[in-house]
């Protein structure tokens, strides 16, 4: 399935939002998570589906000014 | 000394949370973790400001970053730099609330890039829909009294006006709206944010009355950032004490200082 992640186009197997995130090897990380431009709760990942064309943003702690 | 309610450790308080430093401080552009450490202990800030960000692939920095904030006993004001829209706005402050554990956010929505003036129309309403969910917003304005006003009706309970354009270090470029902003607000927090290049930028604003400064260039990009931050320490409590004390008014005219009275030779 191709979706967009971060900006980058990917190929990926998973299905919803928590197995995308082990699946990029973000599993371990603190992360934040948005769908399609929509907030993600940590909670509720498992249950979120993705889609073809789908884009998703997996933000981390950065600097900030 | 100045007639102001003033607790006995004159802390400031912004939404209900006390601070003894009148300092915050960005954790971006330093030359290395180390220094941003070091520099962030020389300012005796409690406050330092935090993003979120895309990570590079297996970069791993975001989790290494947020080691090292934590490690430091501050408290985090997430932002939402680069934002443009009110919903990039809305979804980045979900997100950093989550991360960050905390309902603090400073709302930047940017209305134009070679300023980085905020759209304060987006960032009214952004405003609105953040405080009505639960969030604690620390809005990064301009010294503009009506958009300070609808800021105030839409949750707000502490300003940022800008002292001059992100990242510029041109200090206060409009002293006379913020001291109207001031006169206009005398019991809102009210932090300037933004510009500052100079301890002298920052001691000014202390002087003027207002509550604290935001920066980070002109630590981070200092030759030496750490003495640099230890340098604004200075600046902000000397400012702080300078308003307290109620500075003199300036005079067109000269006024001689020592006694005129006995003058010889005349």
């Amino acid at each position: 399935m191709n979706i967009r992640v971060n900006g980058i186009d990917c190929d990926v197997k998973a299905s919803d939002l928590e197995s995308l995130l082990a699946e990029l090897d973000y599993a371990e990380q603190t992360v934040a998570t948005a769908l399609n431009r929509a907030f993600v709760r940590k909670k509720d990942r498992a249950a979120t589906r993705i889609a073809e064309g789908d884009e998703v943003e997996i933000l981390t702690p950065r600097q900030g000014g | 000394m100045k007639d102001v309610a003033r607790a006995p450790d004159d802390a400031l308080e912004v939404y209900g949370t006390r601070l003894s430093s009148r300092l915050f401080v960005g954790t971006s552009m330093y030359d290395s973790p180390a220094i941003l450490a070091d520099a962030v202990r020389a300012s005796a800030c409690e406050v330092v400001t935090v993003s979120l960000r895309r990570e590079a692939g297996g970069s791993r920095a975001g989790g290494s970053f947020w080691d090292l904030i934590k490690s430091m006993n501050v408290r985090v004001l997430p932002n939402t730099a680069g934002c443009k829209t009110v919903k990039e706005a809305v979804t980045t402050a979900q997100m950093a609330r989550e991360v960050f554990d905390t309902p603090w956010i400073k709302l930047e929505v940017i209305g134009e890039d070679d300023t980085l003036q905020p759209d304060v129309f987006g960032l009214v309403e952004a405003a609105r829909i953040l405080s009505e969910d639960g969030f604690e917003v620390f809005p990064y304005t301009t010294e503009d009294l009506v958009v300070a006003e609808k800021l105030l009706g839409a949750g707000c309970k502490v300003l940022m006006p800008w002292g001059a354009p992100i990242g510029s270090g041109r200090g206060l470029n409009n002293v006379f709206g913020l001291k109207a902003m001031r006169a206009h607000f005398p019991d809102v927090p009210l932090v300037v944010d933004a510009g500052i290049g100079a301890p002298s930028h920052a001691a000014q604003a202390l002087e003027m009355g207002y509550d604290a400064v935001l920066l980070n260039t002109a630590i981070a990009k200092a030759g030496d950032a750490v003495a640099m931050a230890h340098a604004f320490k200075l600046a902000v409590a000397a400012g702080r004490e300078a308003w307290l004390a109620t500075p003199m008014e300036p005079r067109d005219m000269a006024a001689p200082s020592t006694p005129v009275f006995g003058v010889a030779f005349r």
